[in-house]
């Protein structure tokens, strides 16, 4: 296990990215710019075969056998490649490297594969700041033209679950193209929780208005996070209520 | 007694009506808010506070690991402090020892501390209807009672409720003059419940913990009156649920101080009570008329099962860990948008979530569980960290197994499974749902739209719908590759 574990001091020349199903079909651009900005930081990327997704709706809701069915075969296609997995969504990895653990605690030979797997994945932000190599900081020049007002969301499952909270905004403070808006109440969750926004619609809802109105009143331009399914969720419901703002994933800011 | 009241409504009813009440919100927001605030800051000075929360979560655990041979120890140290100890396997049992213990010593008028334990046993309505008449003394229970109403918080019972709220109440219950001013509202309370405590033979209270090594009870409490109602009356009754131990006095200290921290932002409860006992008999030869001890004649412990040790023996152990603080109600998005009221049963907020559907089975509480995000705040809060949200998920497997979901789910989480580890079926699945999504989407997003199946109802009810991309992330790739 500890031969898997790239260490943080070491520099992973090559990353598997693992897109997650939610950046491949409904945020591409999500993806691609994690792609671009790893390459940029001179990683070579690559995209094992045949990945879908990590298990998390199945788990989530309580389908055991069906997230069991999903994650084994991603946990097996990733455990054939070799260093650390970049996954652009916070829920996904904490699924990959914690709730696993909860899944498959009766099966200890298949366990002890996930867990090794587990030891190799790293959210993006969180593996670029560990990497030292956060792409190139421009917050020396002086800006050119008005900076654009970004709310940082803290998705819950990456900043509670992983305990990843200042990489992201470490990145996007570095960017003197950015302005970083404080939000009110910025750590409380925008209200997705997965198969919950349509299982409880009314609570759900309701959380989204408040997250809504706390972005709204910071005064922000663009709202950014590194979960696909909070974007997804942020995005329809802003656009429900109105909202100009953009919702976007870290990622592309950073570009 | 484990199924739902029937005159409960659905719980998506309940949410709904929750959700749309403006005033609920504004008096939970009041009030958590500054609990929060204040918690951070009484964590603030607590030394190694990290370290006070490992020792009281081990103590918790230690205790759930050996809870039968502890529970004897208790009792027999109890029974030398002159402590009659009861069992109760279930509210029924528990609400019989009470009434038999009064009736035994000939008590009518009982007076009660705040305790959620006498909450989930109803032991109000038990008592009245075996012509007991009892007076809630903590100024929230007291404001419950007088309407009628239940507690929607465990330590703050009327948090539904503003000061004006409580001003028309005992305006009309109480026939005094309106006010809403905090300090008047108070002294009304009190005047009318120092009579109650003067004229009580009974006094009944919960327990924050039993301390397994002294054998006695602690006590916390900001208002005076559980002194009162365990020193005053005659006899003292103490409702325990048999996870509420503690091994040590030194356990019990350290959970003093991370209760008071967790639950009212304190350092220390303005009263910190021990009950060791009754008073104790004089001793021969002394002179008749010299005191030499206080406190009731009786005191007795009622030790409550109530589905705790089959919870015990399951994945949602844990939460017997609970020592009832609160502060996850208090972080809670979903509970600060629904209240206490919508959950149903004694216990809301995270820790009902998952109390209420093991103590009293989950047929009738599956959806409990199935309102939360998941979103964890209530782990980080927790002074003994319990981990709610894995049994949260536990419980929701435990519905899917056992429990009454629906077809539909059912269907689309098979085909979700089928589908995610068939990835050129997958693709094409998805390019039919882009190509549906579109004939209904206005600028690549579906919006509210009536008749939609069963999924994207429920989130374009609420948000409109992203159209999948026409080209995917491995579409990129694949071309790129191609090209390179």
């Amino acid at each position: 296990m500890a031969d898997a574990t790239p260490h943080p001091s070491t520099p992973s020349r090559r990353v598997q990215f693992f897109p997650t199903c939610l950046v491949n079909d409904f945020l591409p651009e999500a993806g691609i710019a994690s792609v671009e900005l790893l390459e940029r930081a001179g990683i070579e990327v690559e995209r094992p075969r045949g990945l879908t997704c990590c298990g998390q709706p199945a788990y989530n809701a309580g389908f055991r056998a069906e997230a069991k069915r999903v994650a084994r075969r991603t946990i097996g296609l990733l455990a054939r490649t070799v260093g650390p997995i970049v996954v652009p969504s916070g829920s996904c990895a904490d699924m990959l490297v914690h709730q696993c653990e909860e899944l498959f605690r009766d099966e200890p030979d298949f366990l002890a594969i996930a867990r090794a797997v587990a030891a190799r994945v790293r959210e993006l932000t969180q593996f670029l700041v560990e990497q030292s190599r956060p792409p190139a900081a421009r917050a020396a020049a002086a800006p050119q033209r008005p900076r654009t007002r970004v709310a940082y969301h803290p998705s819950c499952h990456l900043a509670r679950g992983l305990g990843v909270t200042k990489a992201p905004v470490d990145l996007l403070a570095a960017r003197a193209e950015l302005e970083l808006v404080p939000v009110a109440d910025a750590d409380e969750c925008c209200g997705f929780g997965g198969m919950f926004s349509v299982k409880q619609p009314e609570i759900s809802g309701a959380m989204l208005d408040r997250k809504c109105r706390a972005l709204e009143a910071s005064g922000a331009e663009v709202v950014a996070s590194c979960d696909a399914g909070c974007l997804l969720h942020l995005a329809g419901g802003m656009r429900r209520r109105g909202l100009t703002l953009r919702a976007c994933h870290v990622a592309e800011l950073l570009g | 007694m484990s199924a739902p009241p029937p005159a409960l409504p659905p719980f998506a009813e309940r949410v709904r009506a929750a959700v749309g009440d403006a005033h609920l919100h504004e008096a939970i927001d009041r009030a958590t808010g500054q609990l929060q605030a204040r918690r951070g800051a009484a964590f603030a000075s607590l030394e190694a506070a990290d370290l006070v929360r490992d020792h009281a979560r081990a103590a918790k655990l230690e205790v759930l690991a050996r809870l039968d041979t502890m529970l004897e120890q208790f009792e027999a140290n109890a029974r030398a402090n002159g402590i009659a100890v009861h069992w109760a396997r279930d509210a029924e049992e528990a609400q019989r020892l009470v009434v038999e213990i009064a009736r035994a010593a000939g008590c009518r008028r009982a007076v009660k501390a705040k305790s959620m334990v006498t909450e989930e046993i109803h032991l109000n309505a038990a008592l009245e209807a075996a012509g007991i008449r009892v007076v809630e003394t903590d100024l929230g229970e007291y404001v419950v009672q007088l309407r009628a109403d239940r507690p929607s918080h465990i330590i703050l019972p009327i948090i539904h409720l503003t000061k004006e709220d409580v001003g028309r109440t005992m305006e009309e219950k109480l026939a005094v003059p309106y006010t809403s001013a905090p300090q008047e509202l108070c002294a009304l309370a009190r005047e009318r419940l120092r009579a109650e405590f003067l004229e009580a033979d009974l006094g009944i209270s919960g327990g924050n913990f039993a301390i397994v090594e002294s054998g006695s009870l602690g006590l916390v409490s900001n208002e005076g009156n559980i002194r009162m109602v365990t020193t005053l009356p005659r006899v003292h009754v103490a409702l325990v649920g048999i996870e509420k131990l503690v091994p040590t006095l030194v356990d019990w200290e350290r959970m003093v101080q991370v209760l008071a921290r967790s639950a009212t932002g304190q350092k220390i409860t303005v009263y910190t009570t021990l009950v060791n006992g009754p008073r104790r008999v004089p001793p021969a030869g002394t002179p008749a008329g010299r005191i030499v001890d206080e406190g009731p004649e009786q005191v007795h412990v009622i030790l409550l099962d109530h589905g705790r040790s089959a919870t015990l023996a399951g994945d949602e152990a844990e939460i017997l860990a609970c020592i009832r603080c609160g502060a996850c109600l208090n972080v809670c998005p979903v509970f600060r948008n629904i209240g206490g009221h919508a959950y149903g049963d004694t216990y809301p907020g995270p820790m009902g979530a998952v109390l209420t559907p093991s103590l009293r089975g989950l047929p009738g509480w599956e959806e409990l569980p199935q309102a939360s995000s998941l979103c964890g705040a209530c782990r980080d809060v927790c002074p003994v960290r319990i981990d709610l949200p894995r049994m949260l998920l536990s419980l929701r497997a435990k519905g899917v197994e056992r429990g009454p979901v629906g077809l539909v789910p059912r269907l689309f989480m098979k085909a979700y499974a089928f589908l995610a580890t068939r990835p050129r079926l997958l693709r094409l699945a998805m390019k039919l749902a882009r190509a549906c999504a579109r004939r209904r989407a206005r600028d690549g997003w579906v919006e509210r739209t009536p008749g939609l199946p069963g999924l994207l109802r429920g989130w374009t009810e609420q948000r409109d719908f992203k159209v999948p991309a026409a080209r995917t992330f491995d579409d990129w790739w694949e071309r790129r590759r191609g090209s390179a």
